[in-house]
């Protein structure tokens, strides 16, 4: 599985990696992010164009993983 | 979650909306309850680090949101030092961000405030906003960043938030270390305490909701979302409606209060100030909310406002609000200035540049099979 390490970049260029990720149908995959922002702009993005998610945190930093 | 985010982000614009209408009431100057960019200006004045004598007052509105952004971010562990994003380039972006908001004279939130209170000159300052939110975002889709950033020893992050205090301190004491305006704009102010308070309480909100005025534009541009933007129309939304009610509408180009009704400029500024800040990931006033959040890059920019600010008054950049001829439309002064013409051209295609530069040298991300 990929893997989108969006650790420590600047808003909103993780969410833009997630996108580029989903137009090029790579499912599935997971995003590392270390802030809360992104966090809520990738949920955000999954949950306005119908993508099925896990999200999990450890130490402050989320993985979150595009199945579809 | 969705439901509760979007609760947030409209409480914090109408908060915004209400204190720019209502803090301009108690003795703000006209239009410019609230205004990141002119503020700053204002303190860098206070500081001495110019010396237009109009424009000096170290503003509690700042201090307020930095520090209320600061307080809430400790209180739910959302604290967090980091930098060390190509620093340097984000002070000049800060830097000439600065100078598109003093030639246009207003940052996106000023800008929104004048558009509430009819200045059609803020209307056109919007399509230049609009314009330069594009033109970042075009270079955003192209893969720009300035690079990621990286934990930092927690004093760094809270140097800034930390200085607001003295700061404070030497404004309530009125310390003749500090320069204060007797005259113009500077001159105008609500009750300190009063400033901190709804500042204190909206840099909460701002820190909770992460509104963000390019980002609202920008957002519809790179992946149609409107959540953003929401706050920008709570921001005209609740100022247009406190304005209709205390009867501080005035529709049309002149004698608007501190502006001026060159077009093509008040475009080229904020067109600076839109592409500026979608480079820098954030509007001024979300600069100063990271700034309390512990990042140090937007610490940094920060200090870029504030060093812009002081050049566009000591080299005479900034522009001046029209002066009229008594009775008429026909402007006689004021407006923007030779220096300032030069200096938006300059920044811009320095801004350009910097896209240029940092798409071509574009992070990877980190991408295993």
């Amino acid at each position: 599985m990929k893997t989108i390490d969006a650790r420590g970049l600047s808003c909103p260029e993780p969410v833009l990696l997630v996108k580029r990720a989903v137009l090029e149908d790579e499912f599935p995959f997971t995003v590392l992010i270390d802030d809360e922002t992104p966090r809520q702009n990738i949920i955000r993005y999954a949950s306005n164009n119908g993508h099925e998610i896990q999200l999990t945190e450890q130490h402050g930093e989320y993985e979150i993983v595009f199945t579809k | 979650m969705d439901k509760k985010d979007k609760i947030a982000i409209i409480l914090t614009g109408a908060a915004l909306g209400f204190a720019g209408v209502f803090l301009m009431l108690n003795g703000n100057p006209a239009n410019m309850g609230f205004c990141i960019a002119c503020f700053l200006r204002d303190i860098a004045g206070a500081l001495k680090l110019h010396s237009a004598s109009a424009v000096q007052y170290a503003r509690p509105e700042i201090i307020g949101l930095i520090l209320g952004a600061f307080t809430i971010s400790l209180a739910t562990r959302e604290f967090r030092a980091r930098g060390g994003s190509s620093p340097l380039t984000r002070f000049f972006l800060g830097f000439m961000v600065m100078i598109g908001a003093l030639i246009f004279l207003g940052c996106p939130l000023r800008m929104v405030l004048r558009m509430a209170a009819g200045d059609l000159n803020a209307w056109i300052g919007l399509v230049g906003f609009v314009l330069g939110t594009y033109i970042g975002a075009l270079f955003l889709r192209k893969g720009f960043s300035l690079g990621r950033t990286h934990k930092l020893n927690a004093f760094e992050g809270a140097i800034l938030p930390a200085l607001q205090i003295p700061l404070f301190v030497m404004l309530a004491i009125a310390s003749p270390l500090l320069a204060f305006s007797e005259s113009g704009p500077g001159s105008m102010h609500a009750s300190i305490w009063l400033a901190l308070g709804l500042s204190f309480a909206i840099g909460i909100l701002a820190q909770r909701s992460r509104i963000c005025q390019s980002g609202g534009i920008r957002d519809l541009f790179i992946i149609r979302d409107p959540h953003l933007l929401w706050g920008n129309v709570a921001i005209f939304g609740v100022a247009l409606l406190y304005n209709l009610l205390t009867n501080n509408i005035q529709v049309g180009f002149y004698h608007q209060p501190i502006a001026h009704s060159q077009w093509i400029w008040n475009i080229a500024g904020m067109v600076v100030v839109g592409l500026g800040s979608v480079l820098l990931g954030g509007c001024p006033m979300r600069q100063l909310v990271l700034t309390g959040m512990g990042n140090v890059d937007s610490a940094i920019t920060v200090l870029g406002f504030l060093a812009g600010a002081a050049f566009s008054h000591n080299f005479n950049l900034a522009s001046a609000a029209d002066i009229y001829q008594e009775g008429t439309n026909l402007v006689t002064g004021g407006g923007t200035t030779a220096n300032g013409r030069i200096a938006i051209l300059t920044a811009l295609l320095v801004m350009l540049a910097i896209g240029f530069v940092y798409t071509k040298r574009q992070i990877k991300p980190t991408v295993k099979q």
